[in-house]
Parts: structure tokens; sequence; C-alpha cells
């Protein structure tokens, strides 16, 4: 009986199958749950937009499967497996969280399927091929613009303070990486915990080292707490941050406490600002309006965009692949993956993309820009 | 460290430490009372900051959810457990008490989100909010297993710890909030510049545990509490209802840590989770002052803010660390200086 119906279910795929399997089929994990939802819902809202936005590739039809991962990690494994055993995706993209993300990254490796990450990976998996690459700014090169802008402002002797977890971690180490004789100097390595009630403490430590100015290496709403304290204590020198501040509750939170403080961050956050020429401009643009007519809300966040860019990349490798392939094939797995890897200065909303055999990234100086704080709203600061 | 430096870390401390010491002595409470050690309560503290600011940003706040569902749950408990005992005759009472009036309150603050109440109004109805939540808790998870071992009260306290912790977010959402300050005065005191906000929550503190004090040594309901903690069936031949004794610890407690939530809020963001270090410093606190009594606690919760504000500025990173190591020389020395009542005797 089981013989006769696999049989069955093996003579309708194949009748099946040329029929549905003529589209590309992107698999797309993001977490909509969970503790990474903050930034996992924006995820797939700028994956939906990106679908509006182009939703076929040379007269192909692009199919997208979106799967949660709940913010957990074998979550996301069991997702990219099915998507990629049972779906036959020619592609995935995904997900919120770092663990999560590299927990896809190793399936899809293992799997030989192209994968395109949303979020930050560090290390590549140890595999002969390379399947994955990552689409967001480097933290290291976050800080390394601030701590550029920061020479560039004069600043000499560097306050920090920042979370006692890796991410306070990547912002100090890539501060004391930018230290230079004639240039900034670190001076303090203050920490506090996100659940902290006063980091009154620390900022006198700060302030008796008597910086210029102060690198704030928190995140979100409790990154204003320093800023905060700063204020309290009458410190008039200037402010800098990295991207992870960039949210409506920050901005809430620190009100006048937080105004001045200069942040990297993707150009999207100020797109409409950008000069004419900038390469981020229309693109961005075309996003912002393609989201709002998707979600009918404006887009606040650079998450979104990450998800955006990483459908470009996929839309532009697809046109060169399909020239060799044809989709839902394992020769077209492999051109995909070939055709993203030559990537050449590709235009999207956060970077001008190009990525190469044995690096995860593709981005450089131009996908940041520094803003500032100014009367509660980002200001692009050339 | 200069005597400024140590001057400004040591008011640093004290405030903090006032606001543990709210919530350590409403644990001591309701700890002897009930017995039940009350970790949740720094996730009722951070509830309150997050319902205040809710209601500041003209948002009907989550614990509105929270208090309607415990409810509910609350209210079949107690119908069932009234029919089993054929006590049905009181069920009016009972659901005038575990139904009708928190939801009334509920009612409120959902009005007063379609108008624009003053800022006490808000800071009323926050706390009015937030102080069902232990008692209607009490009844559905401790009230069944009222004689248990303080072990498994201590065990099944933790897990409604986590359950809460996951509730916040699911209510409040991953943000953290921050609310205005209630006072902008601020006064110099020997060179050192003191916040209004810094007075008022040593103030409050200090109020409190006198409070309680003249409530347990010289009113016959607090009187009947203490009795209630000493030995619940002696009390009961007395004419002390046990389960009474421990719903007004309950709701004593809550507003304590209500209070301590609202005077928090203007100083710090508060996150959802923000409650469990809170409540376990608070704990610190309470076992220095042996979780028995008040002054003790209070003093001891006020050395761990000070503690923890010095050791921030010797080494921020391992400022925790240094805050729970001396936890194990405290317990050392508490189990050797006080006398061992024998707990747990057959009743």
């Amino acid at each position: 009986m089981r013989k006769t119906l696999a049989l069955v279910a093996v003579a309708v795929g194949i009748t099946v199958a040329p029929a549905a399997r003529a589209d590309i089929t992107i698999g797309f994990v993001t977490s909509l749950s969970g503790n990474g939802s903050s930034i996992g819902i924006p995820y797939g809202r700028g994956i939906n937009a990106a679908y509006e936005y182009k939703k076929s590739v040379n007269g192909e039809t692009v199919r997208l499967i979106q799967l949660d991962d709940g913010s957990d990690p074998s979550a996301a494994t069991r997702n990219a497996r099915k998507l990629v055993e049972e779906e036959k995706v020619d592609l995935l993209i995904g997900t919120a969280t770092a663990p999560s993300t590299i927990a896809m990254a190793a399936v899809a490796s293992e799997l030989k399927v192209p994968m395109i990450a949303v979020s930050p990976i560090v290390k590549l998996p140890d595999t002969p091929e390379q399947w994955v690459v990552s689409v967001p700014q480097p933290a290291s090169l976050l800080v390394k613009i601030i701590a550029d802008r920061m020479k560039r402002d004069g600043m000499k002797n560097i306050g920090y303070i920042g979370f006692s977890d890796a991410w306070g971690d990547l912002v100090y180490n890539g501060a004391k990486a930018a230290e230079s004789a004639d240039g900034i100097k670190i001076q303090t390595n203050e920490r506090y915990a996100r659940t902290d009630t006063s980091v009154t403490a620390q900022i006198l430590k700060v302030m008796a080292a008597r910086p210029d100015a102060v690198l704030d290496g928190g995140s979100g709403t409790q990154g204003a707490l320093p800023l905060l304290s700063l204020a309290e204590r009458g410190f008039k020198g200037n402010t800098y941050g990295t991207v992870a501040l960039v949210n409506p509750d920050f901005v809430n939170v620190g009100g006048k406490a937080a105004e001045g403080i200069q942040v990297s961050a993707g150009p999207v956050i100020v797109a409409e600002q950008l000069p004419d020429e900038h390469f981020a401009k229309k693109i961005a643009l075309d996003f912002r309006s393609v989201y709002q007519k998707t979600h009918n809300i404006p887009t606040t966040d650079g998450f979104s965009a990450y998800s955006f860019d990483a459908w470009l990349i996929f839309a532009n490798a697809a046109e060169r692949a399909l020239k060799s392939a044809k989709p839902g094939t394992i020769e077209f797995r492999a051109a995909l993956r070939d055709a993203i890897l030559s990537t050449k200065e590709l235009p999207g909303v956060h970077a001008v993309y190009n990525f190469k055999q044995g690096a995860a990234t593709g981005v450089d100086e131009r996908s940041l820009v520094v803003v500032r704080l100014t009367g509660g709203t980002w200001k692009y600061v050339p | 460290m200069t005597s400024d430096i140590a001057a400004i870390l040591a008011i640093d401390g004290i405030a903090t430490g006032a606001i543990y010491a709210l919530v350590a002595i409403g644990t001591v409470l309701i700890f002897t009372v009930t017995r039940v050690v009350f970790i949740p309560f720094g996730d009722i503290a951070a509830f309150t900051a997050l319902t205040l600011a809710a209601l500041d940003a003209k948002r009907f706040p989550g614990t509105g959810a929270l208090v309607v569902v415990l409810a509910c749950l609350a209210t079949l408990i107690e119908m069932a457990s009234l029919a089993r005992s054929g006590e049905l005759r009181l069920a009016p009472r009972a659901l005038l008490f575990y139904l009708v009036l928190p939801l009334a309150v509920v009612g409120c603050a959902w009005l007063a989100t379609r108008m624009d109440p003053p800022l006490a109004v808000r800071l009323v109805l926050a706390l009015m909010l937030i102080t069902p939540i232990s008692p209607l808790l009490d009844r559905i998870v401790f009230r069944p297993i009222a004689d248990g071992t303080v072990l498994l009260l201590l065990t099944v306290s933790v897990a409604l710890h986590f359950a809460l912790v996951g509730l916040g977010l699911l209510f409040f959402g991953p943000e953290g909030v921050r609310t205005e300050p209630l006072t902008s005065l601020s006064m110099e005191f020997a060179g050192v510049l003191i916040s209004g906000q810094t007075m008022l929550i040593v103030i409050a503190a200090l109020v409190f545990s006198g409070l309680l004090y003249l409530f347990f040594d010289f009113t016959l309901v607090g009187k009947s509490l203490r009795a209630t903690a000493v030995n619940r069936t002696g009390s009961r031949l007395m004419g002390i209802r046990p389960a009474r004794a421990g719903t007004i610890a309950y709701l004593l407690g809550s507003l304590m840590a209500g209070v301590s939530g609202i005077l928090i809020a203007p100083v710090n963001t508060v996150f959802y989770d923000s409650g469990f270090l809170i409540g376990l410093k608070a704990f610190v606190g309470a076992i220095v002052g042996g979780m028995t009594s008040y002054p003790g606690a209070a003093i001891g919760a006020v050395g761990v803010g000070i503690l923890e504000s010095f050791a921030s500025f010797e080494s921020s990173a391992l400022k925790d660390v240094i805050v729970f190591s001396l936890l194990i020389p405290i317990l050392i020395w508490r189990s050797l200086a006080s006398l061992h009542s024998e707990e747990e005797i057959e009743e």
C-alpha cells in the first residue's frame, strides 16, 4: 500500500513539477515572535515591500515563502532544512538574530544552497565552498567611521562607556583599534548592564579622565542612560555612538540629554536629506514609497532596508544566473551563488555591494554616513 | 577617589538602596505572614513603572489585560472551591472581591486613557491597577499550597517570576520606558547636589518602614498577621483567618512595590525584565535583616545600594559579582549568629 502511494506520489510529482517549478523560489526566515521580534518584524515588512518592488526576474516569476523562527536558533535550523528539502528553494534569506542566522548559514552551506544573511555574520561556516554572504555593515566599520569623525572633529581624549556584553566589547575594541599617536586616545573602559538602575559611578570615572568626548557603546533605549547621567553632571563635550542607538524610544528617553550626539548609520536613516548624487538617494526614496504602499505606514528603521537590499542583491545575481541554468535545479543554485559572489558595484539602500570569495560582507565606507540628533530628529552631517 | 566623589557615590547608593529597601520591606512582610519568598516583587515594581508610562502616553496599559485574566481565573478557582465545600452562600461576596473590584479598577483605567487626567490621578490609577495582581496570584497559585514547605513555596515563586516576565514581554513589548520626574527640585547639601527625586525615594522608604513597624506592633490586624506567620494552625484556633491575613499582606506588599516602581520610573529606563535584579538585590538586603526585621531589611538594602555604587566605581564590569559574592559571608555570619528555631514542625 505504502509502495503504491509512493509511486503515485512520484508520478504526480513528475507531472506537476515542471509546471510549478518554472519560477524562482525564495525561502525567507525571520523572527516574528520571541526576543528578536522587535527587529524581526521590520525585516519581514522589508521583504514584503521588496517583493512588491520586484516580483519577477527576466520574465521568471519569483515565489516567496516566509517562515517564523521565534528567535530560536533550533527553529531557524528546522525552517532552513524544510525550505530546502521540501520546498526546494533556490535561495535562503534570513534572519533577525545573530545565533539563528549562524545556524541557518550552517544548513545552507551543508545543503549547498546560496544564502543572503540579513544579520551580521562575523565568521563564515567552515566549508570548502562559500555559500553565504551577509548584508549589514560590520560593527568594526560602524566604529571606524565614528572614530574617524572624532578625529576630524579634533577630539583627543575619549571616554568610553558601554554595555557589559559582546556589543560593548565590539565597540570598545573597534575604538581601541582606531587609536593612534596623533589621533584619539580611549581613556576609560566603563561598563554597565542593560537592567542597571544607575550609571552615576561609571560616569564619575569617565568625567575624572577629563575627556573631550564620550563614546556610547550601548544600544536602544538604555543607551540613553549614560547621556542622561553626563547631562546631570554638566558634561559639555561631544558625544558619539553607533547606529545601535537609533530608534524612536532612544530619542524619547534621551530627550535634551541626547541632543547633539553623532552616530554612524546607514544612509537610509536620512534618505531625504542626502545630496542628489548620493548612490542611495533614489533607491532609498523608492524603497520608502513602496514600503508605504505595501504597509500603509512610513518606514522609520534601518532593518527593513537590509531585507530590501538582500532582495536587490538576489535579483541582480539571478539575472546573470538565469543565462546558464534553470530555476529549481542544483545547477541554478551553484550559478546563483557564483553570481552573488561576483556582484560588482551594486547600489542598494544601505551600501554599494561588491562581494568576493572569502569575505562575508561586501560593503565599504560608502555604506555609512554620520548623523546628528538635532531637535529630536536625525540630521545628515557630511 | 576624592571626598567629593565619595559623597556623590554615597548619595547615589542611598537613592538606589532606598528603592531596594521598599521592595525588601515588602518581601519581608509577605515572607513573615505567608512564608512565601515572593521573587516576582521586582517584576511588580517594573510593571508599575511600565503602567505609569503607558498612562502618560494615553495608551491602555497591558496591566489591565493581565488583571482581567487573573481576576477571571481567581474567580473560577474560588467558585469551584466554594462549591466543593458547600458554601455557595458566600458566592456573592467572593464575586465582589475577585471579579467586580478588579474589573472596576480596569474600567477606571480604560476611562482614563480616553480623558486626560492630571499626574496625581495617573499615579493613583497605576497603583490601583498593580495592587490586585499579587493577591490574585496568591489566590490562584499560593493558596492551594499554603501549608507546603518554604522550599516548595520558593520554587513556585521562582517559576511564577518567569511566567510574569514572559507575560510582561507580551503586554508591554521589548522597549524600555522612562517617565517625567515627579519633582524638578534639587538642593545643595555640603557641596553635593541632591535631586528632589532622590529625596522623595529616601523619604518614601523611611515613611513606609516606620508605618509598617507601627502597624505590626500596635494594631490588632498587624498582630494577627504576625500570629499567622508564627503558627497557622494556632492562629486559626484563635479565630484568625490565615487566607485573609495573606491577602492583606499581599495587598500591602504590592503597594510598596508599586510605590518603588513609581519612584524608579523617572530615574531609570525600566524594561519588562528589569524587575528581577531589583527583586534579587532587595532579597539580599532582606537576608541581611534575617528576613524577619523591617528596619534590618531596610538597612541591609541601603547597604547593598551603597556597595553597588562604590563597586561600579571601582570596577563596573564586576559590579554584580561583588554584590552577590558578599551574600556568602553574610549568610555564614547570619547562620552562626542567630539561634535556630526548628522550622517546619509537623502540625
